[in-house]
């Protein structure tokens, strides 16, 4: 990196003042990136730790009682909520992903990038009182598979749009070019050719947007509401469990045996989370490498 | 029709869906804005009335006897906490950023980094609990009384009584530490792709390696560093659970030191709805659809600026994904 090392004057003719800005500067940046990773170990080691204690078989196998029970309605919540979601969000995220990087340069395409960008930015919450007052008052869906879901497909359609767009731009123009000089049309080319080849990394963008609706709450509490049995299979006019839900609840509530819900469903969001960050780190990686 | 008309037609569901939320949010809070004026963000009493009343006229509105909307308290406890996130943030996540940029060998900075970004990913209900949990506990009864008996001898905003813990001044460590990676990772990339001959020419007149950095790499970041920190203000202003579990949720109440109990636009949006609900005009369940209104128009607003200035200043078509 530093090709060229001029020559170092030797440490004491360099004046005080300097090198002590130097000194107080390095062990500052470093106790900042220290204290940083510390609180990282911190918040993982509680999650952790207590998630281990309070994970048992019996969590996971049985449905929320009162104060204890087990989280197999709200882990199934979660599933068909963030499944759902994607769902919707999926093709319109990819189409719009493919319009904004393959016809970059049109208006159109610029417009939908910042808007992209400006709706990750909305708050959850605004999304999630936007369903509540939208679907689940004036359309009366009241709490429902439908409008937790919508709500979620909302806030992950801005991801899944930029990170497919970003994907189709690493894909070589000369791929492009062949295929148009075969005769292909754009249906054919970006279809057939510029999406495969991106398709791994469209695939993580995918997963990524999956960890984020695993993890919300805001949108979900007024639009999914809870519930203590599995899902009745409706998808409207049924409220339904999921696990972020239990970890604010669960927590506040005087009982260990509500308290262990809760850490174990932050672990088992948080464990998620992060096995699909990891995964789609290495994918990004291997592939930037290549 | 066309393909390209097609995907067109189709990527035009991101436009829709913001269209839809602040049109929908504004035609549905329209009765509450036309009863509470403009006074709503200078009144700081937020009150339902006499709900065993029969609900009277005002205005042209139905509403329970002596309901006044007003969410001053909240606009302070939401800039006050973004405001100190910021405060500790921006240092942290530069220092974290410069080290990581220039004194970490090349192969270990991928790891540390990633490790430090992933803060990014933690869902923002278990930033939550750990706070309710162990963060609040620690504050309350070591850090807080630390500072009230030094700081606060001299400050009186930083003075007794520290109160349990939940509140403004722990809303903003905990809100920080969930907008630092944004800073982090940004002023990171920025500085790594800083052209070498930079530093080069720098070390060449003689500066010391971390002048080099300060003096001359630090400033061709600077506006890198103002849209990442506007990213951080949109996020920060906008984030609802950790908030709503350590902020201590006060109503109708201006902090008067570090300390007292706050709540936030977004946080207490979803601490009232309950009772909301139980306003038989439907006003006060219309006023918080306000409240979510004003704070999408804000979000808005910072968000664009910042994409703006990053988009205009940089020309960097990489989005930060936050």
């Amino acid at each position: 990196m530093t090709a060229l090392a001029p020559a170092r004057r030797p440490a004491h003719q360099i004046r005080l003042s300097r090198r002590l800005l130097s000194v107080s500067g390095w062990t500052l940046s470093g106790a900042f990136l220290l204290v940083l990773s510390g609180l990282m170990v911190w918040i993982l080691a509680v999650v952790f730790v207590r998630g281990m204690t309070a994970l048992k078989l019996s969590v996971l196998t049985t449905i929320t009682q009162g104060n204890g029970g087990g989280l197999l309605n709200a882990i199934e919540g979660t599933l068909v909520l963030s499944a759902g979601a994607l769902l919707l969000a999926v093709p319109f995220g990819v189409a719009a992903g493919i319009y904004s990087a393959e016809y970059r340069f049109t208006r159109w395409a610029t417009t939908i990038r910042f808007l992209a960008d400006v709706l990750v930015g909305v708050p959850s919450i605004v999304v999630g009182y936007f369903g509540y007052v939208g679907m689940v008052q004036w359309l009366g869906w009241s709490f429902s598979v439908a409008a937790g879901s919508i709500a979620l497909a909302i806030i992950s359609l801005p991801y899944i749009c930029r990170t497919t767009e970003l994907a189709l731009r690493q894909v070589s123009n000369d791929l492009r070019d062949a295929a148009y000089s075969l005769g292909a049309n754009d249906r054919r080319v970006i279809l057939g050719v510029c999406l495969p080849a991106a398709l791994p990394a469209v695939l993580t963008g995918i997963l990524l947007a999956l960890a984020v609706s695993v993890g919300e709450t805001a949108p979900l509490l007024y639009t999914a509401g809870w519930s203590n049995y599995m899902w009745d299979g409706h998808l409207t006019h049924s409220p339904i469990g999921y696990l972020t839900y239990a970890i604010w609840t669960f927590i506040n509530e005087p009982f260990a045996s509500a308290n262990a819900l809760a850490y174990a469903a932050a672990l088992l969001v948080t464990g998620f989370v992060l096995i699909i960050n990891i995964l789609a780190r290495f994918v990004l990686d291997r592939r930037a490498r290549r | 029709m066309k393909f390209r008309a097609w995907l067109a037609l189709v990527a035009g569901i991101l436009p829709a869906s913001l269209a839809a939320i602040v049109v929908f949010l504004a035609l549905y809070s329209w009765p509450a804005m036309h009863f509470n004026g403009l006074g709503f963000v200078v009144r700081d009493t937020w009150n339902l009335g006499n709900l065993y009343a029969n609900p009277i006229m005002r205005h042209g509105t139905q509403v329970q006897p002596g309901a006044t909307y007003g969410i001053l308290f909240l606009i302070v406890g939401t800039l006050a906490s973004t405001l100190i996130a910021l405060a500790i943030a921006l240092p942290m996540g530069m220092g974290a950023a410069i080290f990581l940029a220039e004194a970490v060998p090349a192969g270990l900075r991928l790891w540390i980094s990633f490790f430090v970004e992933l803060l990014m990913a933690i869902p923002s209900v278990v930033f939550g609990l750990w706070g309710y949990v162990v963060v609040i506990p620690f504050l309350g009864h070591h850090l807080y009384p630390l500072i009230a008996h030094s700081l606060g001898k001299m400050i009186p905003f930083f003075a007794e009584p520290t109160g349990s813990g939940y509140g403004l001044l722990t809303a903003g460590i905990v809100l920080s530490l969930m907008i630092v990676p944004i800073i982090a990772a940004t002023l990171r990339d920025a500085l790594v792709s800083q052209p070498v001959s930079l530093r080069e020419a720098a070390l060449g007149l003689g500066a010391t390696r971390f002048e080099a950095l300060w003096k001359v790499m630090l400033p061709g970041t600077r506006k890198t560093l103002i849209g990442a920190t506007f990213l951080a203000l949109g996020r920060a202003l906008g984030e609802t659970m950790a908030v709503l579990m350590v902020s201590g949720n006060a109503l109708n109440y201006l902090p008067h030191r570090i300390y007292d109990p706050v709540s936030t636009m977004a946080a207490f949006i979803v601490s009232q709805l309950d009772s909301a609900l139980q306003d038989p005009t439907g006003l006060a369940v219309r006023s918080l659809a306000e409240i979510a209104f004003v704070l999408a128009i804000i979000s808005i607003l910072v968000n664009a600026l910042a994409r703006l200035l990053l988009l205009v200043w940089n020309n960097s078509q990489r989005s930060v994904m936050v």
